[in-house]
């Protein structure tokens, strides 16, 4: 299972709720204003520590350039691309977007 | 035959997500498919019984939910946890759910061949 958030942490419950529904093991893929979860100043208040350490975590490199963000993230997460977002839709046999 | 879930997390009139969900679980129904339904977060709302709308002008598709079992839809699950947050309990929804911890939730959608957010 693939889960895709894409909503800041700080304005809805989607990654909050995500991470509680996710089991370990699974992936978890920040895109547009979720990456600010991924950085370090938006990671602890995204429970972000929990989600590395029960999950394999991905953002959307674009859209933390596009931020701003590029020299911001925490460690333990992997910076994809666009080919990697379909990298990743294609391992996975779900995924779930979490609107 | 595919194992699909919905997966509600919205209030039921705020926005449309709540009456587009009920939408799709209808049409995949009639195509034969193993139907879920998960109640999370705002979504357990959906389900609270005596709901009015006639003050603001929306059709009420609550009742619609007491319909499900006439198209073999009759898996529907709440998450305790949303339950509990929003001071409900299983008395005060409209059908007969199952309620599951987070951990049995998580379980339930894992399974599942498609899961679709609302």
């Amino acid at each position: 299972m693939l889960h895709i958030v894409n909503k800041s942490h700080r304005q809805t419950t989607a990654l909050a709720s995500c991470l509680r529904l996710a089991k370990p093991g699974q992936a978890l893929l920040l895109t547009e204003d979720a990456v600010y979860a991924a950085t370090k100043g938006g990671a602890e208040s995204a429970g972000l520590a929990g989600a590395l350490a029960k999950l394999k975590v991905y953002v959307l490199q674009p859209d933390v350039e596009a931020r701003g963000m590029a020299g911001k993230l925490v460690d333990g997460v992997t910076a994809v691309g666009y080919d990697g977002f379909v990298d990743l839709v294609t391992e996975h046999s779900t995924n779930q977007s979490w609107l | 035959m595919k194992k699909f879930m919905f997966v509600n997390r919205k209030a039921p009139y705020g926005t449309i997500y709540a009456l587009e969900s009920l939408e799709v679980v209808l049409i995949t129904a009639t195509f034969d498919q193993d139907v879920s339904l998960a109640f999370i977060d705002d979504g357990v709302y959906e389900l609270a019984k005596t709901q009015d709308t006639k003050g603001i002008g929306i059709k009420n598709h609550s009742k619609t939910y007491r319909a499900l079992d006439g198209y073999d839809v009759e898996k529907l699950y709440v998450e305790r946890e949303s339950l509990e947050a929003r001071g409900l309990t299983e008395a005060d929804l409209l059908v007969d759910v199952e309620v599951l911890s987070t951990a049995q939730m998580a379980d339930l959608m894992a399974e599942q061949d498609v899961v679709l957010s609302f």
